[in-house]
């Protein structure tokens, strides 16, 4: 293999690496994505990485993680693609499990497929390559570059990730799973770029998990754009289980058409400096978003979740509930803002984050923020922020339980509201057994996927059964 | 003696709650302690299962020869006290069955005995269902969240039935009972009596001894048992009023 010489990842650098390349690495490019990818780098020239003096990015201090060297490979290597590191298995859940290593689609000889019921999963480079029009219309129509320099900076440079069009009225019969895999012999830098598109009243459940294969450190930026047509319907999972040096900037851009529905749900268990921005946008009526999350943080972890709901139409329901427990040094921040717009009337929105902190070094900075444009509108917000109730502590070891069992049911009660909203039911039980296990401190990063951490030859334990009987 | 309380004080921040207790309970006993709000009569029970809200500034708790003061209070839990809370918290997302399984097998553990069968289990809690007419699926439920006060205590007699405790000490289980509930309750509590434990009920009202007949009645004032006497007394107090203990100090 040639060797290869991290570097700083620098503006400047990232300019100089586009000129050099960009005859050749964008080559396969529609016109439109051509114009957003010019675009979006002119807007990444202008704002750079952003800083902690931006009140987005106040209490997530990327510097540390900017500071490093990394590897930045614009090109997929013959390593990326054989490697056959997606052997997930859940129990008794049949998903079509789809891998990417390193941000590249690991194809496997076949690129992109296309069912019998018009269903395309695939690269996102191969779909721009033969079904141009269709990727055209979508990517980078969602996501916008003037709200994220991270977004401008993937909508410039990214040119390969995952595609996934489901025809209007089709109802896919499995889940998808998308496993996101980090694996290099360097530091690398890595920006990939997702694209789902429901078509009317289609139905899909996507299961994304990001894991680390090692303890090297990364730092990704990926972007997802995820669109749903009129009366479609998403269930969304995405799992976080990555290393304590990685870095992840993942955005994810939810455009809702009218009656369209969506569900999704973050799990964070494990990470060094994480960053998940949601952006839900209603360009329809009648549209409804219940946006999820739970995580897990310890040591000197990071988990910054921040979401922006656009009320855009009249008639929406959108409802945030984050809930999470910090341990150590850890640190956390929720940032909820729901914009109802002028004409949005009758919108419903809900925001709440809850956390617990188990030491006094842990902490938390939790901002929900409602901007209303218009009278007719519920709308309700709340943060709570403490420790574990003294007083349930009292009552379960007044009733023989020892103070590390009491803690962890506890710990694991506050999580189990947010693991009992996941509707497929062997992935609820592998969540609530992976929580179990992260609350215990006995899950670990994974030589394979996030997935295979316990297998049913080799079961999560728990000192305690929280199972139902 | 089971268990023998000698010139007890404690106080919460710095402020003197007991302030000379003297109690002896053997097995096969019912306690009674009575009087009015505010004097004691929760602090008590709560220094006896070992909050750590409390200092216990002089005297001692013997329980079963031991000295409380040097058990957790899980161990005191294991070693079969049992409180029975005014004020049942709320616990969402634990719910009861896993809450007592949990707490069965800790005490077996403790008593180096192995964890009970799931089904046994079942069993066990179906046979204390019915003692403590339960026919409701409160069990499913997480612990306490959303009980009416009735299915509180109710629920609190079932766990009583459960962990079958050597020393029950049930803090105003009647406050707040409706007088069907309170025969439950009071039911409960006779079913389990033993030659070999003991309960101390701790009730602001006569009512519920008309259900629970005690051996002893004590009437703790301002952190003191100033009297004590067998059942009558209980009437007595309930006819004269706590007026009359004032008087007579």
């Amino acid at each position: 293999m040639d060797s290869v010489t991290p570097y700083r990842i620098t503006p400047e650098r990232l300019l100089d690496l586009f000129e050099k390349n960009r005859s050749e690495l964008f080559a396969n490019d529609p016109p439109d994505v051509h114009a957003r990818r010019e675009k979006a780098l002119e807007s990444f020239q202008k704002k750079g990485f952003p800083d902690k003096k931006l009140e987005d990015w106040r209490n997530t201090d990327l510097s540390e993680s900017l500071n490093r060297e990394y590897d930045y490979p614009l090109h997929r290597t013959e390593e990326d693609d054989q490697h056959k590191v997606f052997r997930c298995n859940i129990p008794h859940l049949d998903t079509a499990v789809i891998g990417q290593l390193n941000g590249w689609f690991v194809s496997k000889d076949v690129p992109l497929i296309e069912l019998g019921n018009g269903i395309i999963i695939g690269s996102l480079a191969e779909a721009m390559n033969k079904y141009p029009g269709l990727v055209e219309k979508h990517l980078g129509n969602y996501a916008s570059v003037e709200q994220s320099s991270f977004t401008a900076l993937n909508t410039a440079f990214a040119t390969d990730g995952t595609f996934i069009y489901i025809p209007d009225g089709v109802k896919s019969d499995k889940p998808v799973q998308l496993v996101n895999v980090i694996q290099h012999r360097e530091n690398i830098f890595i920006q990939s770029r997702n694209l789902i598109v429901l078509g009317k009243n289609a139905q899909l459940t996507v299961v994304h998990c990001d894991d680390s294969y090692d303890h090297q450190p990364s730092f990704s930026n990926v972007v997802t754009e995820i669109v749903l047509d009129e009366g479609a319907f998403l269930d969304h999972y995405k799992l976080q289980n990555l290393n304590n040096d990685s870095t992840l900037i993942s955005s994810t851009w939810f455009h809702l058409g009218k009656n369209a529905s969506l569900e999704s749900h973050f799990i964070t268990l494990n990470g060094g400096m994480l960053r998940n921005n949601t952006f839900v946008k209603f360009n329809g009526s009648f549209g409804n978003a219940n946006v999820y999350g739970f995580y897990l943080m310890d040591r000197q972890q990071h988990i910054d979740n921040n979401i922006f709901v656009d009320h855009a139409s009249p008639d929406c329901m959108s409802n945030e509930l984050f809930k999470g427990v910090l341990d150590e040094h850890a640190s956390g921040v929720f940032n909820g803002h729901v914009l109802v717009e002028r004409d949005a009337q009758r919108t419903n929105a809900y925001q709440n984050n809850r956390n617990i902190l188990l030491t006094d070094s842990a902490k938390i900075n939790s901002k929900p923020f409602l901007e209303i444009y218009n009278d007719d509108v519920k709308c309700s917000h709340g943060s709570s922020t403490g420790q574990l109730d003294p007083q349930a502590m009292f009552y379960l070891q007044q009733r023989g339980i020892g103070e590390e069992n009491a803690r962890m049911l506890l710990m694991y009660a506050f999580a189990d509201e947010i693991v009992n909203k996941i509707a497929i039911e062997p992935l609820q039980h592998r969540i609530e057994d992976m929580v179990k296990k992260r609350l215990q401190g006995e899950l670990q990063i994974c030589e394979q996927c996030v997935l295979h951490c316990s297998t049913p030859e080799h079961p999560a334990e728990f000192k305690i059964d929280v199972s139902k009987i | 003696m089971l268990l023998k309380i000698t010139n007890l004080h404690a106080a919460i921040n710095g402020k003197e709650i007991l302030k000379g207790i003297n109690l002896d309970v053997n097995k096969g006993e019912v306690h009674a302690i009575m009087g009015p709000n505010g004097t004691g009569k929760s602090t008590l029970a709560a220094v006896i299962a070992g909050r750590d809200l409390f200092d216990v500034t002089q005297g001692e708790i013997l329980y079963k020869r031991k000295n409380l003061m040097n058990l957790s209070v899980e161990e005191r839990a294991r070693e079969g006290i049992f409180i029975g809370f005014q004020y049942p918290v709320e616990i969402p997302g634990v719910s009861i069955t896993n809450f007592m399984r949990t707490a069965v097998n800790e005490i077996r553990a403790y008593k180096g005995l192995d964890p009970l069968p799931a089904g046994e289990f079942l069993k066990m809690m179906e046979k204390k269902k019915k003692l403590v007419e339960i026919t409701s699926d409160l069990t499913n439920r997480s612990v306490n969240e959303g009980f009416s006060g009735g299915e509180k205590k109710r629920n609190e007699i079932f766990q009583m039935a459960m962990l079958e405790p050597t020393l029950a000490i049930l803090d105003e289980t009647d406050s707040g009972l409706d007088i069907d509930a309170l025969r439950v309750v009071a039911n409960g509590v006779n079913k389990l009596r033993t030659p070999e434990n003991a309960f101390v009920v701790i009730t602001h009202y006569q009512r519920l001894l008309e259900y629970i007949i005690p051996d002893f009645v004590h009437i703790l004032y301002e952190g003191r048992i100033v009297k004590s006497g067998g059942k009558e007394l209980a009437i007595e107090l309930e006819e004269k009023g706590y007026d009359w203990i004032k008087q007579q100090l």
